[in-house]
């Protein structure tokens, strides 16, 4: 049961993450990879709620499986965030290559952070 | 890391493709996370190698892709968007993070979250560059 509720929610996490990028790549451009980055901190925030959860109350093994492990890492990346980033670096425009490292980390981390600590006040 | 101009509307074989390969390539993080159990506040060394190894291949698929006269539309979503993108994960590398900093081990975190990402950029750049220098 785990292992088919990983695979739906990773699925389904792809899909999300896929198309958010093909919306925000018409809405911001190419120039800055603002999809990827918009992914990768909205997943971290969603895990850090249900990372809370489960440290705070009980969570449900599905719930973990499903959004945890399935979801929010199938709608997140490190793939691909290494590949634009190198893309940036050779295409001359290093200083964005830096600032996407640099955003990518403090948003991504931080928006975690936040996740736990708005968990940590719901399920106290 | 889809083309705007060539999924503009994606169709639903690309959806498709995406789906399956980002259900096969949890699986795949999933299987390598039980292998590779830590527990809490420890170095999460299953989600690094997970990146890592995710990293090399994306560098060796898209210089594959680069490579290829005309590579079937399908690959890049399944292998790439899907595979790899549903292998790889930013989220559980943010939250193993704030496991180690939460547990009393702050300079293992930033090891961690600069060394993750370190590696990562180093891997992607030496699965491009050797996958283009063997094609040669």
């Amino acid at each position: 049961m785990t292992v088919l509720l990983v695979a739906l929610g990773g699925g389904l996490g792809a899909i999300l993450r896929f198309l958010t990028d093909l919306r925000v790549r018409a809405w911001r451009g190419a120039a800055f990879p603002w999809g990827t980055l918009t992914v990768n901190i909205v997943g971290s925030a969603i895990l850090g709620v249900l990372t809370g959860w489960a440290l705070h109350g009980g969570q449900p093994d599905g719930v973990r499986a499903l959004l945890a492990i399935g979801f929010c890492g199938g709608l997140t990346t490190f793939s691909t965030f290494g590949y634009e980033t190198l893309r940036l670096f050779t295409e001359k425009t290093r200083a964005r290559a830096v600032l996407n490292v640099g955003v990518t980390m403090v948003a991504g981390i931080g928006a975690a952070a936040a996740g736990l600590l708005l968990a940590a006040a719901v399920w106290h | 890391m889809a083309d705007a101009a060539s999924f503009a509307r994606p169709r639903w074989d690309v959806l498709a493709a995406v789906g399956a390969g980002g259900a096969l390539g949890s699986l795949a993080r999933y299987g390598l996370s039980v292998a590779l159990p830590h527990s809490p506040g420890r170095f999460a060394l299953s989600t690094f190698a997970t990146n890592v190894s995710g990293c090399l291949l994306i560098g060796v698929l898209m210089a594959l892709l680069s490579a290829t006269a005309d590579p079937h539309r399908l690959l890049r979503p399944f292998l790439g968007v899907g595979i790899l993108g549903g292998y790889t994960t930013f989220s559980t590398y943010a939250t193993d993070t704030l496991d180690l900093v939460t547990n009393g081990r702050p300079f293992t975190g930033l090891a961690y979250a600069s060394g993750t990402v370190a590696a990562a950029l180093v891997a992607v750049y030496a699965g491009h560059e050797i996958t283009r220098a063997v094609r040669k």
